[in-house]
């Protein structure tokens, strides 16, 4: 569906972009996670045909960016980033403006313009104007306007930017209910953003791409095995000795003291037991275990081992 | 086409979203109604010429103010993205923004005709110069506007956007002056003459349509637009 080809920006003497390729399967929901400024939001320009590249080229539906770049915007919807918006007209005057230059016949209009409403919950504020709406439903609106023409991509530039965990939630919630069959691409800088959202990340930074795969993946090139906490009340040199005789453990680290329960963070080898080993262990010795949990796959060590490398 | 007119039709509307419209149309036709009648009576002629003499020094202010918002404004709230990403082309953009400020501009002046309309009634004045006169005002501030909107599309402030476009407008409209010509070198005389923008009103402005005249505004008129269009397509 779509297919990137080393394309590569500069803003100057700044390489935003360089040579990044990638591909999108129809229907796939991919995720742009990097730091500010790593050019995400310079990539979904280019795709958007904002912008255009200094070199390569991306390819969607057949179609080129350089070549066909009328036919791409009527294939994408795109949410810019910060959501940029006349904040003086009205929202059905907004909606209406938009399906119009999406070549929306005159005899389907209102339909469309009420079915976005409706989809994005803008009903009971449709009469007002843009700048009267708080950022929650700007957002909204934001993706109501993407949403318009029922688009086969969706370009959404950090759709949650700047919203409560309640917004953000119901936007979740919104772009699960609207994906469907569609292709997205989604950035963001937060993990977990992306991880609920996505089925394949790309992780870029410095306008380079450093990491891509599932969610799962990326968290199991990290570490390699899984990480277990475990806190343990005991008599504290030897509860060190015994975790350290461990078989299977390593890495352990030590997180400290408190009121007789020494906490620590290991890592296991692959396909070992840890857990269960350290219960007998714990139990064997009399002493007592306050915590034993096995670390959910953590997208943030990747992340931030990823973008803070030398990209070299 | 219908592009160019759902364009023209939102950037319309824009002008009169907020009341500055309105009272850029009020203080318009207050001042120049006062400066056409304080003279009026004293000189004691049915004709429009003192009217129509001091419009290109109104303009210098007004075009420029109608136009100032159309880029600057879109690239600071940042909607010259999605302008720019629905499947439009651009120069239909800077077309229909273009025919807006133009109508904007056709209504304020047309908001005039009392004036006509009272010289007709109490004198029996040539109408030919007075046709002329107006549309020799529509050319003349859509050659402004053209300018104000270029002006507008090199900068996302808008009174810096205000301030060049009055000074490439005040640049073209003093270079056919006899000032300028006087004291210019003798090869550049007819080309100044040519390309100042106050000669051609003038001579409109008698009620004689000379097709040069016409084809002169249409020129600056398109070249800006022109331009207005590569610095849009630059910042790709």
């Amino acid at each position: 569906m779509i297919k990137v080809e080393n394309i590569s920006k500069s803003y100057g003497p700044t390489k935003a972009v360089n040579n990044i390729s990638f591909r999108v399967r129809k229907g796939d929901v991919l995720g742009f996670l990097g730091p500010n400024g790593a050019g995400k939001s310079t990539t979904m320009r280019m795709l958007t045909c904002y912008l255009s590249p200094d070199e390569g080229t991306a390819k969607i539906d057949g179609f080129d960016i350089h070549q066909d770049s009328i036919e791409i915007r009527k294939k994408i919807g795109y949410l810019p980033e910060n959501n940029p918006l006349y904040l003086d007209m009205g929202v059905i005057e907004y909606l209406k403006f938009i399906a119009k230059i999406r070549q929306i016949p005159k005899s389907s209009l209102k339909t469309k313009v009420d079915r976005a409403i409706e989809i994005c919950g803008l009903g009971s504020y449709s009469h007002k104007d843009i700048g009267e709406l708080s950022k929650g439903y700007r957002q909204r609106l934001g993706l109501a306007q993407a949403l318009i023409h029922d688009p086969e991509i969706l370009i959404l530039d950090e759709p949650t930017i700047g919203l409560d965990p309640h917004q953000i939630i119901e936007i979740r919630h919104l772009i699960k209910s609207i994906g469907g069959e569609k292709t997205i691409i989604i950035s963001s800088h937060i993990l977990p953003e992306i991880s609920a959202t996505c089925d394949r990340v790309l992780i870029i930074a410095k306008g380079q791409i450093v990491g891509s795969g599932t969610p799962q993946e990326l968290a199991s090139i990290s570490g390699g095995g899984l990480t277990i906490n475990t806190g343990i009340r005991g008599p504290r040199e030897n509860v060190i000795n015994a975790l350290n005789q461990l078989e299977g453990a390593v890495n352990i680290k030590n997180l400290g003291e408190e009121n007789g329960v020494n906490r620590f963070k290991l890592t296991a080898d692959k396909n070992k037991d840890l857990g269960e080993k350290i219960f007998f262990m714990v139990s064997k010795n009399g002493w007592s275990l306050t915590e034993l949990h096995r670390e959910e796959i953590n997208l943030e060590d990747v992340f931030l081992d990823l973008t803070t490398k030398e990209v070299s | 086409m219908t592009n160019i007119i759902t364009i023209f039709q939102k950037e319309f509307k824009s002008y009169f979203s907020s009341p500055v419209a309105y009272i850029f149309i009020i203080s318009f036709l207050v001042v120049t109604s006062w400066l056409f009648i304080r003279t009026f009576f004293i000189a004691d002629q049915s004709s429009m010429r003192s009217f129509f003499s001091i419009l290109p020094w109104i303009f210098l202010f007004l075009a420029p103010a109608i136009t100032m918002r159309s880029w600057a404004e879109e690239k600071k709230l940042g909607t010259i993205e999605i302008l720019m990403t629905l499947p439009i082309k651009d120069w239909e953009i800077v077309i229909g923004k273009f025919l807006s400020g133009f109508f904007f501009l056709i209504l304020t002046v047309c908001l005039t005709f009392p004036l006509a309309i009272t010289i007709y009634i109490i004198g029996s004045p040539d109408m030919g110069p007075i046709w002329g006169g107006y549309l020799g005002a529509f050319l003349l501030g859509g050659a402004y506007l053209a300018i104000g909107l270029f002006a507008s599309s090199i900068t996302e402030n808008q009174i810096v956007s205000f301030i060049v476009a009055i000074i490439i407008c005040f640049a073209f409209l003093i270079i056919g002056e006899d000032f300028v010509i006087f004291s210019a070198p003798a090869f550049l005389v007819p080309i100044l003459s040519y390309l100042g923008l106050g000669a051609h009103f003038q001579s409109i402005g008698r009620g004689v349509i000379d097709s040069r005249d016409i084809l002169y505004y249409l020129s600056i008129i398109v070249f800006f637009l022109f331009l207005n269009h590569i610095a849009i397509e630059q910042k790709k």
